[in-house]
This record gives C-alpha cells, structure tokens and sequence, in this order.
C-alpha cells in the first residue's frame, strides 16, 4: 500500500492536508503569540520588571548613627559608645524559632537564663521589632554566627556601637538609658531607621530629652544579595553622621563618688555652684546599671529592680518628695529677718510652744534663743513662736523665691515639684481655713509642706551666694542668676547660723570639713514619715520604711560660699546621723579629691565593693533565688581611655590626671 | 554533485533542520554554562554529551525499514504500558509514588517513551483502519483505550503534565486521521464542562494552587505565584538585547527557581534579550516546518500520521514550556526542548526527530523508487 488510491483515501488525504494545514496556522499563531507575550514583557513592561530586578537584587540596609557623646563639664564622656559585634533576631523573619535559638545558644554559649529570657521575648515581640540575642559578642562568635547565616533565617549578625557610661549605675537617673524603639515610639515615629537592628534610641533622663541632638544622621549599605538574603558583595555605603555631642554642668568624677558615698543608703546628693546654678551633681540612689539597659536589660535583672523597696528606678532628685523638716530653718530665718524681726531678740524654749490647748513639741530644752542659736541648734520653738507672731504668709512668700515648690526650666522628663502651702493653696485643696497650727507645722517643714532635693539645693544656693540661683544643666544654657532685693547682711545672719550648726554648739559638728582654712555651713533636717500625732517615732528602732528621712542642707566654703546643695537620705533616721555625713565626704572630694577618696575606700571595703560591683552581686544572688541560675559573676567593664569620669580619676596616681584641670585649682580658688 | 561524494548514510541527512537544531542545543549549552554560575560543569557538558549520543541514536532511528516498525509498533506499546504498570507496582511496593525505574546504568521514565509510542501505535491503528470505517465508532473505540490506558497510568503517579502531553499527542494524530469534526467539538465542549469537576475532585492540592496562581500570580508573591513572577522579571529585565552574557542577575543570584531546567528560557532571556527568544522561536519554527513538511510528503497514512504525531510532540513541549515561564499557562513540570537541561526530555525529543527523519527517509526512497 506504498500509494493509496481508493477515492475514500484520496479523501483522507485531503482532510490529512486541510487539518495539517490548520495544525501549522496553529503552531505559526502560538509561535507569534510567543512572540508577542515575550516583546510585551521585555520591550513594554521593561523598565518595571528591569525596577523588579533591581529591587530583588539590591537590598539597602540602614546604618545606625553614632550617637553624640554626653560630656560632663570637664568635656570627659558620661556616655559614650563603644564599637562591638552584636547579633538580632527579626522574629518575623525566623523559620524555626526553636532550632534557631538552640543553635544560637550553642554558637555564643548563652546560659540558661538568657536563653529562657531570649524565647519569652521573642515570643512576645511585635514582627518588625528587631530582639537582641547579645551585644558585645567577640569576633569569634561574631563570625561563627555569620558563618553559619544560611541556616539561621532571620538572625542578624552585625557590627555596631553600644552605648557606655564608664560610671554606670552612678549616672543612671541623671542619663537614663537607650533602647531598641518599642511599638508605641514607632508609630509615634513611623521612619524605618527605628525599626533598623541594632538601633537604640533615648528611652529616659537626658538620652530621651535630647533624642533629636544626639540621633545623628543613619548611613546606607547597599548590597548584592542572593534569594536566600546571602550578601554576595557591597556596591556602596554612605557612612552615618554621628550625632551632637551634649555637655553637661554636671563634674563627672563629683557625680560618681556622690553616688557611691551614698553606699547602702537610698538617697540622693545635688551640689551645685551656687554662684552660677550650674549643677555639678545629681546622684540618686540606689539606680540601675543603664550598660545593662543599653544591652537590653534581662527580665530577671528587671525584676530585682523593679520590686527592690529602695525603688532604683526612681530618680530620687526630682522625683522624691519628701517633708524637708528643719532645713527649712535658715530660709525661715531669712524671711524673718526681711519681716524685721531683730537677730538678737530672743524667745525662750522650755521644751515646747502652747497654742491653745496645745502643745507643740520642741526637739529638746533649749531655753532663751535668738535666730542664730536657733538656726544653730535647731530649736523648733523659737520658730513657732516667730510664725505665730507674724504669720505663714512672709515665709511661703521666701520659701517660694528661693525656689520651693517651683517647677524648674530642666530638660528631665519630669519633675515632682511639691508644695508650699498657704491659706489660698489650702482652700483650693481642702476647702478648709488656714490655723494657726498648719503655720506651725508649716514652719518647721512638716505639714504640708513637700519638697524634692533639687529644690532644697536650690534654695541652699540662694542663701548661699544671696542671689538668686535657678538650676542650670547644659553647659552654657539656662537662667543667670538673678538678684533678689533683700539686704545681703541678712543672708550673712543666716549664714552665720548655718556655720554654728557644723562648726560650733551645733547638730552637725561631726560632720565638721577636715581642713583648717575650709568650712561647711549647713543645716540639718529629720522628716516624719509617719504622722506627728500618732506619736509614733521614727527612729533606729523600727522598720526601715518606717524611720525618719534624713535631710541636709550646705554650702562651703562659708567665708566665700562657692558649692551649696543638698543630702536626702531616705529613712536614714535623722539628717545629722546620715546625710551630714554625707555632704561632708562630698565636699572634701571636691577640695581635696585625695582626702575624699581615702574616706570612700574605707567605707566601700566595709560595704563590699563599689555601687557597680555591689549590683552585680546582687543581681547574681537575686538570679540565683529567683530562677535558680548561676549567674557568672560578670567582668567588670573594661578600662578604657576614656574611663576619666569616675571618682578615682582626680586622684594624682591616675593615668589622665593631667588630661583634665584639677579640682586643685578650685580648692586653692575657693579657700583663698 | 557535492551531495555525491558523501558516504551513503548521510546523503539524506535533512540538514535544514539539523544545522538550526545543532545552532539551538549550543545556545543552550552557553545558557546552561551561565546558569552554572560560568561554567561547563555540571550542566552544559553533560548537555552538549546527550544531544550528541542521543543524536547518533536518532541516525540510528531514521535506518529503520518500515516494516519493522510496522511489526513493532504494538509490541513496542506493550512493553512500555507493561513498564508503567510495573513503575506502579514499584511505586506501591516501595510505599511512595515514583516516575522511572532505575535500571543500574540508566533511571527509565516509561512515561516519556509513551509521548512518541502512543503517535506510533495510533498512527498504526489508522494506517490499518479501512478507510471507509473512519467515521464509526470502531474509529474511536480502539485508539481510546490506547490513549486512556498509559494516560490512567501516568495520572496515577501522579505526573499531569505528561498525561496531558501523551493525550495530546493522541488526539492530534485522532485529528489528522481525519476523524469527524464536531466529534472534536463535542469533545472540547464536554472538556469545558468537565475542567471545574476536574479541579475540585481529581487535582491534587498543589496542582490546584498551580492552576489559582496562574490565575493570579501576585495574590501570593512569595509563595506558589513566585515562579512565575520571577521569571518574568528574569525574561521582562532583559529588554531587548538582555544583560549580556553571564550577566544575568535573576538567575545567578537565586531568584528564579529552576534556572537550568523548566525556566531556561528565562535564564536565557535575561542575557540575550529579545533577541535570543526571537532566535529560539525561529529555529523551533524550522523544526516544526520541517516536521510537517516530512508529514505532508510522505507517502501513505501510516507515515503522514507518525510524523504529524511526532511534530505535534515535540510543538506541544515548547509550546506548554513556553507559555509557562511567560506566565500564560500554569506552572507544569515540562523542560525546553533542546536547551533545558535533562537527559530524559534529549532522549523522547530526539526519538521524536529519528522517527521524522526516518519517515523522510521512506519517502525519499520511495520517490527515487518511484521515478
């Protein structure tokens, strides 16, 4: 059958050729089609798909910025930041959390509390937020973790700068601390730079305050990466812009060993210049480490914060309120003196003033006392009977000028700024008259009357320098001191009291200044914490959270006043037992940093060790009980040229002793 | 006179469509070399190896004298649904489903001999149909089982897109075999009817996502619609002139999935642009001319329906492949023919090219006979 020739195959054969011929107009239209599809997509959607495939290709990254440095007033930082390795994780962008972590854990060696606390944070993270693994990882974990990346989806491997503050918990309450942007900060702030890994932004104190100034601008890497996010080579980096740096008032190795002569108490220490405002210190403690909230602070270190009863993380000078009791003394006298009273008249103490039926208590017998014996031995009495005499409204009126209950033009994120009670202030309050008992308590700082440490320090200042001295924190910004139209001799009367008080017949004589040609002048203060009428004391006797504050207020040198400022201690039983003391060390720091440092020695052998060494002790034991870890007891930070703000810095033995002007200079200065 | 002095066996040699088809398999060598990342290992080599083996096994194809084939064509249909039932039972036996037997020196996918076995037993059929009985039942009833048998085989593995090549295959060659029109008609009409059934009771659940992708790839970028969007940012990236040999980002930095197999052609329209994807289209257009051509010479029904069958194969592969990384059909696991990497799509293209230049061969002998 080589050829067909029945016509049915003739037939066939026509059909064959039609239907073949259809079969190729078939082909030749999906060849064309082809074709045209492929001119579609290449020629007419090409610069789309050419953006596509430059957008899979690129990938930018954002560099964080350096943040600026903040600088204490000598220009030595107080927060700095050191370059180091750290690893995140995207918890978005993990593809099995739990083998991922265990890996991690392996790679970097993590203990068990950190691993626990590591899964409870990424489980309760928001996806875009990037979660800290470690900081401050070495090379080699830095590169054993990039090496294995292809198997870690979602772990991030970067270099970059942590913050450090060289004096830790000293500086804690007065920086704050920096952090990784939360969820509220983020929609407040919608830029991808905050959601960028290993960008931290100020989350309290100064770091929060000045966020803008110390941001700097981020830089760019643009790589080549692969599908997988394998970078195959860097095409370009526009570096980061450092953020400004800020510079303080604040005298760096003053605010570190303020701080740590604070020792086991809760308290806190203001000094200022009192014939600037400046404030050279504002050490509150006990405080947290900020290097640890900077690393991203564990839940168990947290935790022992956050429930210690000495709250470290309440900034104690302006956020601790506290009756101010007898410091108010002096500023009492003054308002006297103003009102004409005479310094020498004299008001005899027999143990207590009657008002009515009754009886408001002195602190002893003193009998006949003037304004100086008075301020000196802090005879409640002589003041009772004076206010009774003229009235609250004379001393609400000094209280105020000198700065209570006024809320300062500070950079801090708050301030508790307390009460000077009057009968205006009572009747808004209270709806209630002002008695003649509330200008009793009143005068002798009880009552009413509310004040943070700040304030008592602004109010030593002005007594101190007679003018009139607001707070100023930034170097070179803030308010100059004004000047009051009271008459300087009277200051001079209050002073002299002050002086009496530390060097003569006085509360605080223990607390005299160890140097001939130097004297404190100050005055002592003990404030009820539970109620006056319950007749319940506050003394060594009961419960720590039921004794008296102890509170002082200084200034020195007297002859040529220079520092005033101000010591809280809370439940620290009376002021001239725990807080002149206190100012004390503090102010031979500042003249002889020698002398001062020898006493801070001797104190911290018997407390175990510096606040920072303390800390971490104790967050060791707490771990221990808590989460029943061992915690490695942590290597102290490392020794770095920069170390030039903590209080061993002044001292002649130390390395940057000539980087730096000496307090020498101001000793010499002041004691002239 | 030239075509004298050539040793007899390549006297016949259609070198129209074997030079195209040589030009074509060495561009997919140096697209396969890129693909590796600029190197000959371990795709291109091993490419340009199995088209020049499996090329000398078409030359072997083509010297087959007709009646041999004739006698061959149901045992040979045989012997591969006897290996598919057997890869079943395997599959079964071994507790997992499997496409290939691995005879020691080579992994056999009886599935992709059945492509050009089922054109060559239903060519049979019809050369053997009385002409007379095109148009009743018998016409039908016998190549249906033909083609359900192997296509019931293959679905079971479960492989569509070689079940669909092999009905195909068969229906073309129903079609040429000049079958009555509307029976076709009737046919697709019922497919159309029978495709939503399909979807919902007989795919499986990722051959439906494949179809719901390709309805809409960007409803799922990063998932099943990834294939298909990357390829054409691979092939849409390229413009007119591509990015240059080697240059190719797509494909070398992971983006586009299967960058040597099924998606070289967008592998291959990344760097040579508009210009390499015309060039390819053409010489598939000269293959596929050629084939019909050799269809439409050759001289009885037997040999006209075997080389239309063949030729409608090997259009089928391209067209489908195509299609797929242009994003104009579903993402089915079918390679380039000539350019894709894969010994087993060389083989049953190349068998298909043997059995056309041995059907040419017929005709020419029959021609020289004839004059």
């Amino acid at each position: 059958m080589a050829i067909d020739k029945s016509p049915n195959a003739n037939a066939l054969k026509q059909t064959f050729d039609r239907r073949m011929f259809v079969l190729g107009a078939v082909q030749g239209g999906v060849g064309l089609l082809l074709a045209a599809r492929m001119g579609y997509i290449a020629v007419g959607e090409n610069e789309k798909y050419q953006m596509e495939a430059e957008s899979n290709r690129v990938n930018l990254t954002l560099i964080p910025p350096r943040r600026g440095w903040i600088l204490d007033r000598h220009g030595s930082p107080l927060a700095s930041n050191r370059a180091d390795f750290r690893v995140d994780i995207i918890p978005d962008r993990l593809d099995d959390a739990d083998r991922e972590i265990t890996l991690l854990a392996s790679l970097l060696r993590l203990d068990d509390v950190a691993v626990a606390d590591l899964r409870q944070r990424v489980d309760e993270a928001q996806g875009f937020q990037a979660v800290q693994v470690a900081a401050g990882v070495s090379l080699d974990d830095y590169a054993a973790v990039s090496l294995r990346a292809p198997e870690l989806p979602g772990v991030v491997p970067q270099r970059g700068y942590s913050r450090y503050y060289p004096t830790g918990p000293a500086v804690g309450h007065l920086i704050g601390y920096v952090g990784a942007a939360s969820r509220e900060e983020y929609e407040v702030e919608p830029v991808p730079l905050l959601v960028t890994p290993g960008f931290k932004l100020g989350k309290d104190g100064l770091e929060k305050q000045f966020e803008q100034v110390l941001r700097g601008q981020p830089g760019a890497r643009r790589a080549e990466v692969t599908a997988r996010g394998r970078v195959v080579r860097d095409l370009e980096t526009r570096e980061d812009v450092q953020g400004n740096s800020l510079r303080l008032t604040i005298d760096g190795p003053l605010q570190d060993y303020a701080a740590r002569r604070l020792g086991l108490e809760s308290g806190s220490v203001v000094v200022m210049d009192c014939q600037s405002g400046d404030l050279l210190c504002m050490s509150s403690m006990p405080s947290f480490d900020p290097n640890s909230f900077s690393e991203g602070i564990g839940r168990v270190e947290y935790q022992m914060l956050s429930q210690d009863e000495r709250v470290p993380l309440r900034n104690k000078v302006l956020g601790g309120l506290y009756p101010p009791g007898s410091t108010l003394k002096p500023m009492a006298g003054m308002a006297l003196l103003e009102a004409g009273v005479d310094p020498q008249e004299t008001v005899v103490c027999g143990g207590g003033y009657r008002l009515g039926n009754r009886v408001f208590r002195c602190l002893g017998r003193h009998g006949p006392m003037t304004l100086h014996t008075a301020i000196a031995k802090s005879c409640n009495t002589y003041f009772y009977s004076m206010a009774h005499k003229h009235g609250y409204e004379i001393i609400a009126d000094m209280a105020r000028t000198l700065g209570l209950g006024e809320k300062y033009d500070l950079p801090v994120a708050s301030q508790s700024y307390g009460t000077v009670p009057d009968a205006a202030w009572k009747l808004r309050r209270f709806e209630q008259e002002w008695t003649n008992s509330d200008s009793l308590n009143s005068v002798i700082g009880q009552g009413y009357v509310l004040a943070n440490p700040l304030q008592l320090a602004v109010m030593a200042s002005c007594i101190a320098s007679g003018k009139r001295i607001r707070p100023r924190l930034v170097l070179g910004q803030g308010p100059e001191p004004g000047t009051f139209g009271y008459d300087p001799a009277h200051f001079e009367i209050v002073r002299q009291g002050m002086w009496e008080v530390v060097n003569g017949a006085g509360t605080a004589v223990r607390s005299k200044l160890p140097f001939d040609d130097i004297t404190m002048g100050g005055k002592t203060g003990t404030a009820q914490v539970r109620g006056l009428s319950s007749g319940a004391r506050g003394g060594a006797g009961v419960p720590w959270k039921y004794r008296d504050h102890g509170l002082f207020v200084f200034f020195a040198p007297v002859d040529r006043p220079r520092y005033a400022g101000a010591v809280v201690i809370e439940h620290g039983v009376g002021g001239s037992r725990s807080a002149a003391p206190v100012a004390k060390d503090v102010l031979t720091y500042l003249f002889d940093p020698q002398k001062g440092m020898d006493a801070l020695h001797a104190l911290e052998a018997s407390w175990g060790g510096t606040a920072q060494e303390r800390l971490a002790s104790t967050y060791a034991a707490y771990a221990s009980a808590a989460a029943g870890v061992r915690v490695a007891p942590e290597t102290a930070m490392p020794v770095t040229g920069l170390r030039r703000v903590d209080a061993e810095s002044r001292l002649p033995a130390s390395p940057a002793e000539g980087a730096e002007p000496t307090e020498g200079a101001d000793r010499s200065g002041g004691a002239a | 006179m030239k075509a004298m002095t050539l040793p007899p066996f390549l006297r016949h040699v259609p070198w129209a469509m074997l030079v195209p088809l040589t030009a074509l398999v060495l561009f997919g060598g140096a697209v396969l070399h890129s693909a590796a990342g600029g190197s000959m290992s371990p795709y291109a080599w091993s490419h340009l190896i199995r088209f020049a083996v499996f090329l000398v096994m078409a030359f072997a194809i083509s010297l087959a004298p007709r009646e041999l084939v004739l006698k061959g064509a149901y045992p040979a249909y045989g012997l591969i649904l006897l290996l598919l039932v057997l890869v079943e039972i395997v599959g079964k036996v071994g507790g997992g489903s499997q496409r290939w037997l691995d005879l020691g020196f080579i992994r056999l996918q009886p599935s992709e001999l059945m492509k050009p076995t089922i054109v060559l037993a239903l060519a049979y059929f019809y050369g053997l149909l009385p002409p007379g009985m095109v148009g009743s039942w018998r016409a039908l009833a016998g190549p249906a089982v033909l083609i359900g048998l192997p296509v019931g085989l293959v679905l079971l593995q479960p492989d569509l897109g070689t079940g669909l090549a092999i009905t195909f295959g068969g229906i073309v060659v129903l079609f040429l075999a000049g079958l009555p029109l509307w029976w076709f008609l009737g046919g697709a009409a019922a497919a159309v009817v029978a495709a939503p059934l399909a979807y919902f009771f007989a795919l499986h659940d990722y051959q439906r996502n494949r179809v719901l992708t390709f309805l809409d790839p960007e409803s799922d970028p990063l998932g099943t619609g990834y294939h298909i969007t990357q390829s054409k940012i691979a092939i849409g990236s390229g413009g007119v002139f591509g990015k240059g040999f080697g240059n190719g980002t797509q494909s070398h930095l992971d983006y586009l999935p299967e960058p040597h197999t099924d998606f070289v052609f967008a592998t291959m329209a990344e760097e040579w642009g508009l210009v390499g994807g015309i060039f390819t289209l053409l010489v598939f257009g000269i293959i596929l001319a050629w084939g019909r051509n050799v269809s439409r010479a050759a001289p009885d029904r037997f040999s006209r329906l075997l080389a239309g069958g063949m030729t409608a194969t090997i259009f089928f592969y391209v067209a489908i492949n195509l299609m797929m990384v242009m994003g104009l059909a579903p993402v089915v696991g079918i390679p380039l023919p000539f350019m894709s990497h894969g010994g087993t799509s060389m083989m049953t293209n190349l068998i298909c090219l043997g059995t056309l230049m041995m059907v040419d061969r017929w005709t020419r002998k029959g021609s020289s006979q004839g004059i």
